[in-house]
């Protein structure tokens, strides 16, 4: 015989649970929609097609931001192409040839740690190293660069997880033939690891776009009257032009602001959304 | 403890061209500070089927992976005494563990096709080791595939996923993979424990068939399997310190039907294990 009265008791224990962990799952997505919603609503009257194509005039009140847009693009495929090959590469030597021992743990421990540092500080590095030190100037390159070295713990991190996720059996099985270590890892190895490894790389570089503290002192302007034309220019970015149109521009239009504020959403977003195609078209071929 | 070859008890395959393939000579094997197994000393003979019986945990599969160096790949590891292959030690400094690989293939407990098409499986190997002619690498898949009986059922579709056959065909894929490399021998780690009774069989068949060409050592859970398939075997169990040792090692019928150490009948009675 069940006990109805602790039988029921338990239940409406077990249901109010369910009750508050759902409104936790809620309370997380809310910030999120509120904010998607509220810059469509208050910017999307602004974007025009003259708004992403044309560059800004009256110190970003009118015009549009295409340099800006341009600028961020630049940014991302310099922050791939120093991020990507030098964190697989880092992901494939810590996984499967770096020995355990304590090189390797402080290693992993200083990845961990980079992944906290705050971006302004990756900021003030990437200019006194690459701007100073390097004589990049204030650039393009110099920006890439540090913004390169923010995304490493990201690209890393997640290279060792989608390589750590090949299956043993595989490794072993191509061992156990004859083919030697690296042809397995090439072969055998990063093929399966690939999706894992590009989303991470694309989520890491979609994340630098966003950034804002660490191009403010290595050649991010405000106002530029030409696209950069080579690494050693200095640009415009979208995260920086929507920092100073809001912090630093008197009798700045509401619309217009929040129309910068979508089209870096949006770029954002995008690249976030591709990410997870990637992963599910991925997860469909096997 | 190491047996006369020459003896026609042995198999009742032909024992004229039969050598000692492999041997080891009182060795220890280590994995940091735990002894995995303690002075084993016996001869592989190149034209049997040589199975390796005894209790989960007494260091069989220790065993195996000593003739082809897969234990190499533990952390701690550490190898004692002298193993070799056609009289040349394999532990040696100047020796290429991925030639010997080559030459001693694996085949493993759970089938484990690579994620990709039939042919690539076969000529994955091939392909690594250099073969780059199409036509070859034709020739050398459907001979892998035919020696490993699977080739009347995937001839028409190669080109599918490895891992969409069923876990028997995954098995002989694997061993046509092996085969692809033209190794001399082939070691078995309980290579039918997750298939059913008949694709059991299958692998049993086959193995047979292999052994005309190639040197087998096969671990196995299964007594029965041993006493079907296999012409020499060897009985190990652990001491109280859960070392691997060798307990007995001769002819299959004679250690089956008339064991020498108590342990050895005990066991193949059912008496433990």
């Amino acid at each position: 015989m069940i006990n109805m009265r602790t039988y029921n008791s338990r239940k409406i224990t077990q249901r109010s649970a369910f009750v508050f962990l759902g409104l936790a799952t809620f309370l997380t997505v809310l910030p999120v929609l509120f904010i998607i919603i509220y810059t469509i609503v208050q910017g999307g009257g602004a974007l025009t097609w003259d708004f992403i194509t044309q560059f800004p005039s009256l110190a970003g009140k009118a015009g549009g931001i295409l340099p800006a847009i341009v600028g961020t693009f630049y940014l991302m495929l310099g922050t791939l192409v120093f991020a990507l090959p030098i964190g697989v590469m880092a992901g494939i030597y810590l996984t499967e040839y770096a020995k355990e021992n304590w090189l390797t743990k402080l290693i992993n421990l200083a990845i961990i740690n980079l992944a906290g540092v705050p971006s302004i500080v990756f900021g003030l590095f990437g200019l006194s190293v690459f701007v100073m030190a390097f004589h990049f100037g204030l650039s393009l390159l110099a920006a890439s660069l540090t913004l390169a070295c923010q995304a490493l713990a990201m690209v890393i991190t997640t290279s060792r997880e989608a390589l750590l996720a090949v299956p043993r059996e595989y490794r072993e099985g191509s061992l156990a033939i004859g083919v030697t270590k690296w042809q397995t890892v090439r072969h055998i190895v990063l093929p399966q690891a690939m999706p894992g490894i590009i989303t991470g790389a694309v989520l890491a570089i979609s994340r630098a776009a966003g950034e804002t503290a660490p191009i403010l002192v290595v050649g991010a302007a405000f106002l530029l009257p030409a696209l950069p034309t080579s690494p050693l220019d200095q640009f415009m970015a979208l995260p920086y032009h929507l920092y100073t149109v809001a912090a630093h521009v008197p009798n700045m239009p509401d619309g217009t602001m929040w129309a910068v504020a979508l089209v870096l959403l949006i770029v954002v977003l995008s690249f976030d959304i591709l990410a997870a195609a990637i992963r599910i078209k991925t997860r469909m071929r096997k | 403890m190491s047996i006369n070859l020459n003896v026609p008890n042995i198999s009742n395959k032909p024992v004229d061209k039969c050598v000692t393939k492999l041997n080891a000579e009182d060795v220890n094997l280590f994995y940091g500070r735990f002894q995995a197994l303690r002075k084993i000393t016996l001869d592989i003979p190149s034209c049997a089927i040589t199975a390796i019986i005894g209790p989960s945990g007494c260091g069989k599969s220790s065993l195996l992976r000593l003739f082809d160096r897969m234990n190499d790949l533990i952390p701690g590891v550490k190898v004692e005494g002298n193993i070799e292959l056609d009289g040349i030690p394999i532990y040696a400094p100047k020796i290429d563990v991925v030639e010997l690989r080559k030459r001693v293939g694996m085949v493993f407990q759970k089938p484990n096709p690579f994620p990709m098409s039939i042919y690539e499986n076969v000529a994955f190997g091939p392909k690594r080791h250099g073969i780059k002619n199409r036509g070859e690498m034709d020739e050398i898949v459907e001979k892998s595939l035919r020696q490993a009986a699977l080739w009347d059922e995937v001839k028409d579709k190669l080109g599918q996923s490895g891992l969409a056959l069923s876990g028997g065909q995954q098995q002989r894929l694997c061993i046509a993979r092996v085969l692809a490399v033209e190794p001399e021998v082939i070691l078995m780690d309980e290579p039918c424990s997750a298939l059913d009774p008949v694709a059991t069989l299958k692998i049993e068949d086959l193995m047979q068939k292999l052994s005309e060409d190639y040197t087998i050592i096969i671990v196995t859970h299964n007594m029965q399997q041993a006493a079907r398939v296999s012409d020499t075997a060897a009985f190990m169990m652990m001491e109280p310190d859960r070392a691997g040792v060798l307990v007995e090692y001769g002819p299959t019928a004679q250690l089956f039907t008339n064991p020498k150490d108590k342990r050895t009948e005990d066991y193949i009675t059912g008496r433990f294990g």
